[in-house]
């Protein structure tokens, strides 16, 4: 080969070089339109809630915050909802099911930014954020009271709080000790000898108790992270700085989120969901009874005496929009959970509504193989990924943490 | 020594050469030879009728519910008063419907309705499909949305 010939190459290899050792290649327009729809800096104001009308009502946040850290607020005085939501973990507990009284079937779900979703539990069976809190309170796995029994509490315990929020506490001295319609034989008895005019005024001071814990909640937000300050770096047109800088896996991870892997068609906008319920094909954990998913979460939704249309919301009936044009029936709502948010993921294992998938490896693994859904149909199509690939996206969902 | 180290050079170099003519090709957005049709007027499947659709609040964003009014005509021009009219739609590419049931909420008079409840849950292209019954007959119109 003579030496002309060589140096010819040179250019070439030089280039070879320059793309292995540093620069991946630019983000074309429309990648760059995802990364930016997918930063924190593009979370528009936080929505009002007509519905509870306390919602921003310092005062009522205060004492939400209050009831939240409470284990009085339970039948063995030994579980508050920060006993499965723990404030230094993201308001959630490690656990692949959550742990009150008892045991429940689904994972605990982190809270950051929930009061922006319009449906709460993995399958969306309550549509506020106060008629959520009213759910755990009640249930004999986790603090296992009643509406009845709280009602008794506030007014023996926060009269002078609740008061100047609420109004006067009803009159409670011919109310059981303990009642509802959800609770225990006994329990269910008592409350069925109640006139409906106490039943009402138990159920309204129950119903506040949720307004003010959901005023609290309201407060519980994503901070920006690794990734946040990337994208914002992309969208203002400068190089990425310091940790801002993503590693080449980071870059190559990202970009297979938004682009191949396709995971932004539901976790997108900034807390990386789109609030819908989809089957992912993940199967059903050991041990527990039929799950259906939204598909049952639909029919409890529209019953619960307290949603947006019942008669404890604040809200007009025109303005209950995401209740009234929920999608109500269709094979697509069988095993059909609610898309989580990814923000912090990486620092939350076990994954899935009932903590079935250990680790985000497993994860990846899973939308590559994109496993049949045991009932109902998954929406997840097999994905081709390299070794490489699957680490990639992995560092990527880590930048996603602090 | 049989080995000539300028044989290496020279395949790097093919490789670079091969390595940046690729990802040139694949960093410039595929371009649709023939799209779909965008127009928010148009005759319906059938010629029955002539709809067209107006958002009620623009941006329509993401992930937020917004109404749209939609116009039902005849072909010469006169507004259709009495229309049924059912909402349906999705995304052809993901195979899958709407995320909200949207239902008309309001008949607004000259052929006007208000359609409430239309949600789209991602970036890409939609179909929002109008199926109509009036007198006249029953016949649709499906229209492209790029969001
Ligand atoms: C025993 C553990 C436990 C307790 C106690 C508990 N939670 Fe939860 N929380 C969970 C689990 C598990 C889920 C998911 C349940 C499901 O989908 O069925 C959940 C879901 C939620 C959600 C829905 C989040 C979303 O994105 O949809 C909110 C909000 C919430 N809890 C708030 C509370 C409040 C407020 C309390 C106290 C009144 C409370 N939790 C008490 C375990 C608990
Ligand atoms: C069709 C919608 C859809 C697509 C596409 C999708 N996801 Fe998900 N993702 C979900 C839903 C729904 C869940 C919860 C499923 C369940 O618990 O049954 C979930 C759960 C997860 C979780 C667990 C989060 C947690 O807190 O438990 C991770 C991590 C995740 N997805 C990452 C990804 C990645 C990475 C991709 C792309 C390869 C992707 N997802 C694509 C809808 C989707």
């Amino acid at each position: 080969m003579s030496r002309r010939r060589y140096l010819t190459f040179l250019p070439a290899a030089l280039a070879l070089s320059a793309l292995l050792g540093c620069k991946p290649v630019p983000f074309t327009e429309a990648e760059k339109k995802a990364v930016a729809s997918l930063s924190l800096s593009s979370l528009p104001p936080l929505p009002a809630d007509p519905s509870n009308r306390y919602a921003d009502e310092p005062a009522a946040a205060a004492l939400g915050a209050t009831l939240f850290f409470d284990q009085r607020l339970s039948r063995n005085g030994d579980v508050a909802c920060s006993t499965c939501h723990l404030a230094d973990r993201q308001f959630q507990d490690d656990r692949p099911l959550g742990v009150g009284i008892s045991t429940t079937s689904r994972r605990t779900m982190p809270l950051a930014d929930v009061a922006r979703s319009p449906f709460l539990f993995w399958d969306g069976r309550r549509d506020s954020l106060w008629a959520q809190a009213l759910g755990p309170l009640e249930d004999a796995r986790e603090h296992g009271g009643t509406r009845a029994a709280y009602a008794h509490f506030v007014k023996d315990n926060f009269a002078a709080r609740y008061a100047p929020i609420f109004g006067p506490l009803p009159d409670l001295s011919d109310v059981p000790a303990s009642a509802s319609p959800l609770g225990g034989e006994t329990e269910k008895v008592a409350w069925a000898a109640m006139s409906e005019a106490q039943q009402e005024a138990v159920n309204r001071v129950f119903a506040d108790i949720g307004k003010a814990i959901a005023a609290f909640e309201r407060s519980i937000v994503h901070e920006k992270t690794r990734f946040d300050r990337f994208a914002e770096a992309v969208a203002s047109g400068v190089e990425p700085e310091g940790d801002a800088a993503l590693t080449d896996e980071e870059f190559a991870g990202l970009r297979l989120f938004v682009g191949k892997a396709n995971c932004i068609e539901c976790h997108n906008g900034p807390r990386f969901t789109d609030d819908h319920f989809h089957n992912t094909g993940i199967p059903p954990a050991d041990g527990l009874s039929e799950d259906l998913g939204r598909q049952a979460g639909v029919a409890q939704v529209l019953a619960d005496p307290f949603n947006c249309l019942g008669l404890y919301s604040d809200a007009a009936p025109e303005a209950c929009k995401e209740l009234r044009f929920m999608v109500k029936s269709g094979p697509e709502l069988r095993r059909a959970y609610k898309t989580p948010s990814l923000r912090g993921v990486a620092d939350r294992p076990p994954y899935m509504h009932a903590g079935q998938i250990p680790t985000l490896e497993a994860v990846v693994d899973h939308y590559a193989r994109a496993p049949k859904s045991r009932e109902g149909k998954s929406e997840v199509v097999p994905l081709k990924l390299s070794e490489s690939e699957r680490a990639a996206l992995v560092a990527f969902l880590k930048t996603l943490s602090n | 020594m049989g080995f000539n180290w300028r044989y290496l050079v020279a395949i790097i170099g093919i490789a670079a050469v091969a390595a940046m003519a690729l990802t040139k090709l694949y960093s410039v957005p595929p371009q649709p030879v023939s799209g779909p049709n965008f127009a928010f007027s148009k005759p319906s499947d059938q010629g029955t009728y002539v709809v067209a659709i107006e958002p009620e609040t623009t941006p329509v964003k993401q992930g937020e519910l917004h109404s749209w009014i939609v116009t039902v005509k005849t072909p010469d021009g006169k507004p259709v008063e009495s229309a049924k009219i059912t909402v349906s739609g999705g995304m052809p590419a993901h195979g899958h419907g709407l995320p909200t049931s949207p239902e008309v909420t309001d008949h607004l008079g000259e052929g006007r309705y208000r359609v409430e409840g239309v949600k789209f849950s991602m970036a890409g292209l939609w179909e929002l499909k109008f199926a109509i019954s009036a007198p006249q007959g029953d016949d649709q119109a499906v229209f492209n949305l790029m969001l």
